[in-house]
């Protein structure tokens, strides 16, 4: 159990940081936003993992459940709409690297800077 | 059993996420990144996180994916020049990366019940959701009751993003619409497609039909307005890849989703001033009705309503944005 628990831990260390690189490394745009969307992902399973009860049920009261354990619903409900917040502003990243392609007519930072420089 | 297939259901989301950062080609990331979604979806529901592991299959590896390919398709999908300063970055991250390791060595050991965070203020949600709510799903009721400020937050955030994308590429600049589109006559979408047209068309349906379940279920099982927002655009996206977007229109025309995106929005605060009218406080819902329970339980359901209908209105201008611009 211990291990599992730091597992998940390192997990969304490794996954952050995966985004985090993509971000920083790469200078593709849309590859850029892939990168984002990993980094949000990795935040996503933190809370997630960190809200969750051992032997604890999902936290929906049914008929036979009254005196089980629960896992916290807290981070759950912040996450949720996390997610659906996170799809709108990568769409609005994405349009903005569409306009970005029909002007400069590249999404590849280097090539946008250069024509910028000129 | 759980411990070891949580383990592995774990390492292949690490492999999937290096595969996507690693792929050169970006159609193959994007896809990647849908498998990604998926497996962070099942990754939720071993954590007890059901709604959230609905949300994450709708909206990551559905609605996000068709989104990326739109923009591939308007832009390219090869990555040209290799990343500079390689060396330099992945040092930079190997160091973060063990700084962030090194900081989750003070959490509390994952699922312990006696974590600060699970004493103090989660008991005091559950038991009053049990009191003064009264319907199963703490989630849901976290989300449009106690919380419902910030979901009225959200849902602006998404209607701002929304009306933000429509803006950007919304208009059209020199050729109209129906020239770029296929030859008049000439049919669009999979149309051609025999086999995914007809298994398709079964599909959207029941798709949707899930989408409303999920909606009009949320207060008893996991579900509410975002994943039946998610769900329902979804199945509409589908019909627009099946038979191309101009009948997706005809169903669902722009002017009509124009005014779903603010019609949500608006009905979740008319619910919130309806209860300062009626002598309470903003987006308190116990006075709507004589009886406080009743009147919280009819909130929720009005709310997510609204919720729902801006996310699907949002997400099919989004795509119906992407889609107008070339032909996908």
């Amino acid at each position: 159990m211990e291990l599992l628990g730091l597992y998940h831990y390192w997990v969304f260390a490794i996954l952050l940081m995966t985004g985090f690189y993509a971000v920083v490394a790469k200078v593709n745009l849309i590859k850029k936003l892939i990168g984002l969307t990993l980094f949000q992902a990795a935040v996503f399973l933190l809370y997630i993992s960190v809200g969750m009860v051992e032997g604890g049920d999902a936290p929906i009261f049914t008929a036979d459940n009254a005196d089980s354990l629960f896992s916290n619903p807290l981070p759950q409900v912040l996450i949720l709409t996390a997610i659906v917040v996170g799809i709108s502003t990568t769409a609005l990243g994405l349009a903005i690297v569409v306009r970005i392609n029909e002007v400069y007519g590249t999404i590849e930072e280097d090539e946008i800077q250069e024509i910028d420089r000129r | 059993m759980t411990v070891v297939f949580s383990m592995f259901l774990l390492t292949l989301l690490l492999i999937t996420a290096i595969a996507v950062v690693h792929a050169g080609n970006l159609f193959v990331a994007v896809m990647l990144s849908g498998i990604f979604s998926l497996l962070l979806a099942l990754n939720f529901f071993l954590l007890d996180a059901a709604d959230v592991a609905l949300t994450e299959a709708a909206v990551g590896a559905g609605i996000s994916t068709v989104l990326f390919l739109g923009a591939l398709s308007l832009t390219t999908d090869r990555e040209k020049s290799p990343s500079p300063h390689r060396l330099l970055s992945l040092a930079i991250v190997a160091v973060t990366t063990l700084a962030v390791i090194m900081g989750t060595l003070d959490k509390p050991s994952f699922g312990d019940p006696e974590a600060p965070v699970q004493v103090h203020v989660a008991p005091w949600y559950l038991e009053t959701t049990r009191e003064a709510i009264q319907i199963p799903n703490v989630v849901t009721a976290v989300l449009s009751s106690f919380r419902g400020y910030d979901t009225l937050g959200e849902v602006f955030v998404v209607f701002t993003a929304g009306i933000g994308v429509l803006f950007l590429i919304g208009r059209h600049s020199g050729t109209k619409p129906q020239d770029i589109g296929p030859p008049h006559g000439e049919p669009s979408g999979l149309r051609h497609y025999l086999i995914p047209r007809l298994i398709g068309r079964m599909l959207v349906p029941f798709i949707m039909l899930f989408g409303l379940y999920v909606q009009f279920h949320g207060e008893y099982g996991p579900g509410g307005g975002f994943q039946a927002g998610a769900i329902i655009a979804a199945s509409i996206i589908l019909y627009a890849l099946l038979e191309g977007e101009k009948r997706a229109l005809q169903v669902l025309p722009r002017s009509v989703l124009v005014g779903m995106i603010s019609g949500g929005a608006l009905l979740y605060s008319a619910v919130g001033v309806a209860g300062m009218l009626m002598g309470g406080n903003f987006l308190d819902y116990s006075v709507l009705l004589d009886d406080p329970v009743k009147g919280q339980q009819i909130g929720i359901i009005l709310i997510e309503a609204g919720v729902g209908i801006t996310v699907t209105g949002v997400l099919l201008s989004i795509f119906h944005a992407f889609a107008a611009r070339g032909r996908f």
